[in-house]
């Protein structure tokens, strides 16, 4: 029996939904880790992308930030960021965009802009850097998100990016955005899919170990179940190895 | 030139800035002269207000920022920034947001000569609703919505580079984010590099090139771009980065580090800084 942890369970689950033909782009933290977990054991010929410019680039140690010269080193080509934002991701090119959020609603909608109002912010935080048109430029859109009750809201104090808007064909209809947006939501607990007609997240798949309960201590709105919920595969020793070696690299390079 | 000189000349109190490089050749050296000689009410654009915007704004050099993404890329937020914005210490900014996708059309717009950039985007994102200069034009040929932003034309733009040639040409490689174009749609543009070299002979024929007549100061300061990197010349100080998180969180430590290690030196402490960062890439 192996053990792991609820945030390399999150890691290897979102691994497992990239394929060999995604043209990935791809956030910093756990968006970072799961695509290159993904390329390093199942998907080996994904394309991945990072803002800065840097187009098929294959690290073998996780980037700091989204411009680390690792990145650049081993990119198949190193554009300009407007041509990156311009030609690739508003072009269409892009299958998979995968973000990471403080606030995150029921929908999909992510706010990593401010807490409380945006004039007289509670909280300021970074801001929404390229996620405004990944999540409408992507063909789809993955989540990665740690549960907590401050993270998981009813309703997103901004919306920074947009998700299913208020559900159903809101993100059509009102916005005319034609990209499917959120498809699915993987967090240190379990795995989310929008329900086909409401566009809410219903869990699809449970982590090992977790409880109906936890889930629902986590979150802020009340959860809704896919009508067969499964237990998460849990880690393969391949899948698990690859990411605590990609880590400890990583760590050994950061700390130079 | 150098670069006391070219800060002097070009940029004065009160002008709308740009200091750019994308996570990579981040102009370190050439912020810390503006903030040695004071500049004051200074609205700064920059894609991604890092470090350097943080220590500007700490010390009370910016008014306004404009940006698409302001944090310590990797590590965290950016403190003295935020103490501005939310207790007005040492003094109250104001700020304009777009998104990166607007930020590297506007400054595309503005190398253009066009007054304002327009592309596909903030479609249900609520920037759109709280800065009144995003706003939409309907394509006259297929009637799609489109977001429209003003073009980025600074008066001033400055950059660090890998090396500039003895004819005043500026070679920039690796990341090249928006540099190009923030020299372009500039009135001015002071550039820092790591050395002057003869010629430009050997290189690729699609390289990255600012020719002379586009650059008004070339100033030498190796290590400029510390601590982030020069592809080819030296690594990123990913250490530094993480430190900052503690010396921009309190105004005492801040100030303090900023007498020693900016107000206190001069350019030339940048080669120092990068000796242990040379060699691999």
């Amino acid at each position: 029996m192996v053990e792991f942890t609820p945030d390399e369970m999150m890691t290897i689950a979102a691994s497992r939904l990239l394929t060999n033909d995604d043209v990935c782009f791809v956030g910093i933290g756990a968006p970072s880790a799961a695509c290159n977990v993904a390329r390093l054991t199942h998907a080996p010929d994904i394309t991945l992308i990072y803002e800065s410019g840097t187009l098929g680039t294959a690290p073998n140690v996780l980037p700091l930030s989204i411009g680390d010269g690792e990145l650049c080193d081993t990119a198949v080509t190193t554009v300009s960021v407007p041509e990156m934002f311009r030609y690739w991701l508003q072009g269409g090119h892009v299958t998979v965009g995968f973000l990471g959020a403080a606030q995150i609603d029921k929908f999909g909608n992510l706010n990593t802009t401010v807490i409380g109002d945006y004039h007289n912010p509670k909280i300021r935080l970074p801001g929404g850097g390229g996620a405004p048109e990944i999540a409408t430029s992507a063909h789809q859109v993955f989540i990665t998100s740690k549960q907590a009750l401050r993270g998981m809201v009813e309703a997103v104090d901004f919306y920074t990016s947009l998700g299913h808007g208020t559900g159903g064909n809101d993100r059509e209809d009102t916005y005319g955005v034609k990209t499917k947006g959120p498809t699915v939501l993987i967090t240190d607990l379990a795995v989310w899919k929008p329900d086909p007609e409401t566009k809410e997240f219903t869990v699809v798949s449970i982590h090992e170990g977790v409880t109906r309960d936890d889930l629902q201590a986590t979150c802020g709105w009340s959860i809704k179940y896919a009508q067969d919920v499964r237990e998460t595969p849990v880690p393969t020793e391949l899948e698990l190895n690859t990411l605590r070696d990609l880590q400890s690299r990583t760590a050994i390079a950061h700390s130079l | 030139m150098s670069l006391q000189d070219a800060v002097a000349k070009y940029i004065k109190d009160g002008q709308l800035i740009a200091l750019e490089g994308f996570t990579h050749l981040i102009p370190h050296a050439a912020a810390h002269e503006i903030i040695r000689q004071g500049r004051r009410d200074l609205t700064a654009i920059r894609m991604t207000p890092d470090i350097i915007y943080d220590q500007m704004v700490g010390m009370g050099c910016i008014k306004k920022l404009i940006f698409s993404f302001m944090g310590n890329p990797g590590v965290g937020l950016l403190k003295r920034v935020r103490d501005s914005i939310e207790h007005e210490y040492p003094s109250a900014i104001t700020y304009e947001e777009y998104s990166h996708s607007a930020m590297a059309n506007a400054y595309e717009a503005g190398a253009a000569g066009l007054p304002c950039a327009i592309f596909r985007g903030f479609l249900g994102a609520e920037l759109a609703k709280v800065n009144p200069n995003i706003k939409h034009v309907i394509c006259p040929f297929t009637g799609e919505k489109l977001a429209a932003v003003p073009s980025v034309q600074p008066e001033v733009s400055v950059i660090h580079a890998q090396r500039a040639n003895k004819r005043g040409e500026v070679l920039i490689e690796g990341i090249i984010g928006v540099q190009k174009e923030a020299v372009l749609a500039a009135q001015k543009a002071i550039v820092t590099v790591e050395e002057i070299v003869d010629d430009f002979d050997d290189m690729h024929p699609n390289t990255c090139i600012l020719p002379h007549f586009v650059v008004d100061a070339i100033c030498v300061v190796p290590g400029g771009a510390h601590p982030s990197y020069s592809h080819n010349y030296y690594q990123r100080d990913n250490a530094a980065y993480k430190e900052w998180a503690a010396i921009s969180a309190d105004r005492d430590l801040f100030a303090k580090w900023m007498e020693d290690n900016v107000m206190s030196v001069g350019p030339e402490v940048f080669e120092g800084r990068v000796a242990h960062l040379r060699g691999a890439k």
